[in-house]
């Protein structure tokens, strides 16, 4: 059970792990973006009745838009002053977004509740719900999908590459404020996609994302940064340390352990599990 | 050999912060030529590139290339123009392959719809570079990652290359190698534009070469005459 919701942990901190390991910002609104995400899918599915998978079609683009919007015309004038200065205004965006949800969708809690988010499925002694499940199998697509484009598209190597050597990269001809847009543009789809399953597996409210954020934190601090394979093996090793803590000593102390686990592998080993 | 001039620089100062690296630097390039410019260290030699390249913006002068003032334009517009830098300590992408590298090199948009026609001329050039595309470029050894950066430069389809420092901490042998590279690139039309250290060297494979110290241009001329010019050989050969 730890392991699938892992992979919904993981779905929720690779847009974090990307923006970390390419622009070297903590987007401290990743969050947010993610909670975005849900609300859009409780509007498709309030209001016009489609399903909040399906409204993906429509919450994909815009979550991309509006992060390349951000990356472009904040972030990346912001990065010229100083590093410091993107977490100041990413800062700013998480709490603007965050009194927008209140004021659009008041604090109480909402869900994306749909026919198949309570189903479960019985596997050997346990039940598991269904969406566990298809939040694994999602994590599974998306990283694949992340990783051919990476290795197979020029923008994917453009990526890499500003990621590596920023004025070598700007000698091969690369724009790198508009790699750094398209970068935060994905990393900001993927948060479209982790709000939608995140609906569907979680009651949220207007300020979940900031504990979204610190769970992806702590993903990525695990798994090492921009490691795709290290934000998976993160996310899954965060979400069994908290579904066993909870499991031997109690629901109060699940995220404890979880924390501690993060601890640790700081201590031993501070690049995380795949860092480089 | 054309008369034509491609690369014309003129009286240009580039700052880094508060610090003058270029001091009225004026040199003219022409098209099929090989230029050195021999300087000491901190001589402002890199700078010089990385004004050309569009990395650092000229705060006076102008720089113009095939006839067109390129001073204000970024980098990625200067690329896509046809000038190529291949940086000093050579710089691959240390976790991206060997091919991978020569592919970003395409990036540009004149440069990708010729891709396989310069991938296939990098290879015929440095046929290690064909052995070893599928290995991460941080195992090649000195040489090759020279060999790797010089042909990344040349997938960009350049019509002129600046190399910094491309012998830095290279065996003799491997130094000779590249430097019958750049004549073989030279008879194919590109023109060359580099920067060394080592001046007896760059006199023997230049036509012309530039002399600067301290951020401004002291000599200039031809390599023959420059052989002969009494305060090179007092500066530069201990004659």
């Amino acid at each position: 059970m730890g392991i699938l919701l892992g992979g919904l942990y993981a779905v929720i901190a690779l847009g974090l792990s990307l923006v970390f390991g390419v622009v070297r910002e903590i987007n401290i609104a990743h969050g947010d973006l993610v909670i975005l995400g849900s609300y859009f899918g409780y509007v498709a599915m309030t209001a016009i009745g489609i399903d909040p998978i399906l409204s993906l079609i429509g919450g994909i683009p815009l979550l991309f838009g509006l992060g390349f919007i951000i990356q472009k015309y904040l972030l990346n004038r912001a990065f010229r002053i100083s590093l410091d200065a993107t977490l100041i205004i990413a800062f700013g965006i998480s709490i603007i977004l965050q009194n927008t949800y209140q004021l659009i969708w008041t604090p109480f809690p909402q869900g994306l509740t749909t026919s198949y988010a309570l189903e479960s499925f019985t596997f050997g002694p346990v039940r598991f719900p269904l969406t566990y499940l298809l939040n694994f199998v999602v994590a599974l697509l998306v990283m694949f999908f992340l990783r051919e484009f990476l290795k197979r598209t020029y923008l994917g190597r453009a990526i890499r590459a500003a990621a590596q050597d920023r004025k070598a990269a700007h000698l091969m001809g690369i724009d790198t404020d508009q790699v750094y847009a398209y970068t935060f543009a994905i990393a900001a789809a993927f948060a479209a996609i982790a709000g939608i399953f995140l609906g569907l597996t979680f009651p949220f409210t207007p300020i979940s994302g900031m504990a979204y954020l610190i769970i992806a934190l702590g993903v990525v601090v695990l798994g090492g940064l921009g490691s795709i394979l290290g934000t998976f093996i993160g996310g899954i090793a965060f979400g069994l340390a908290q579904t066993l803590g909870g499991y031997f000593l109690g629901v109060a102390a699940q995220m404890l352990v979880a924390y501690i686990m993060v601890l640790v592998v700081l201590a031993v080993i501070p690049r995380g599990i795949f860092g480089r | 050999m054309s008369e034509e001039t491609l690369l014309k620089v003129s009286h240009i100062d580039a700052f880094h912060g508060s610090f003058q690296a270029l001091w009225d630097v004026s040199l003219a390039v022409k098209a099929g030529e090989i230029v050195a410019i021999i300087g000491a260290n901190g001589s402002g030699k890199s700078t010089l590139l990385d004004t050309i390249s569009g990395l650092v913006h000229p705060a006076k002068g102008s720089i113009e290339f095939g006839g067109r003032d390129i001073s204000a334009l970024e980098s990625f517009q200067i690329v896509n123009l046809g000038i190529a830098q291949v940086p000093e300590g050579r710089r691959v992408f240390p976790d991206l392959t060997v091919l991978e590298n020569l592919i970003i090199g395409s990036y540009n948009r004149q440069a990708r719809s010729v891709r396989g026609q310069n991938l296939g001329r990098v290879y015929q050039l440095f046929p290690v570079l064909e052995q070893r595309k599928t290995q991460l470029a941080k195992t090649l050894s000195g040489g090759e990652q020279q060999m790797l950066a010089l042909g990344r430069g040349l997938m960009s389809n350049p019509k002129i290359i600046l190399l910094d420092e491309m012998s830095l901490g290279l065996a003799p042998l491997v130094v000779n190698e590249l430097y019958r590279v750049l004549r073989e690139i030279r008879e194919r039309g590109i023109t060359i534009l580099f920067v060394e250290q080592n001046v007896r060297r760059s006199l023997i494979e230049a036509d012309r070469a530039y002399i600067m110290e301290a951020g401004r241009i002291v000599l200039s001329g031809s390599a023959a005459e420059l052989r002969e010019e009494e305060r090179v050989k007092k500066a530069y050969f201990g004659a």
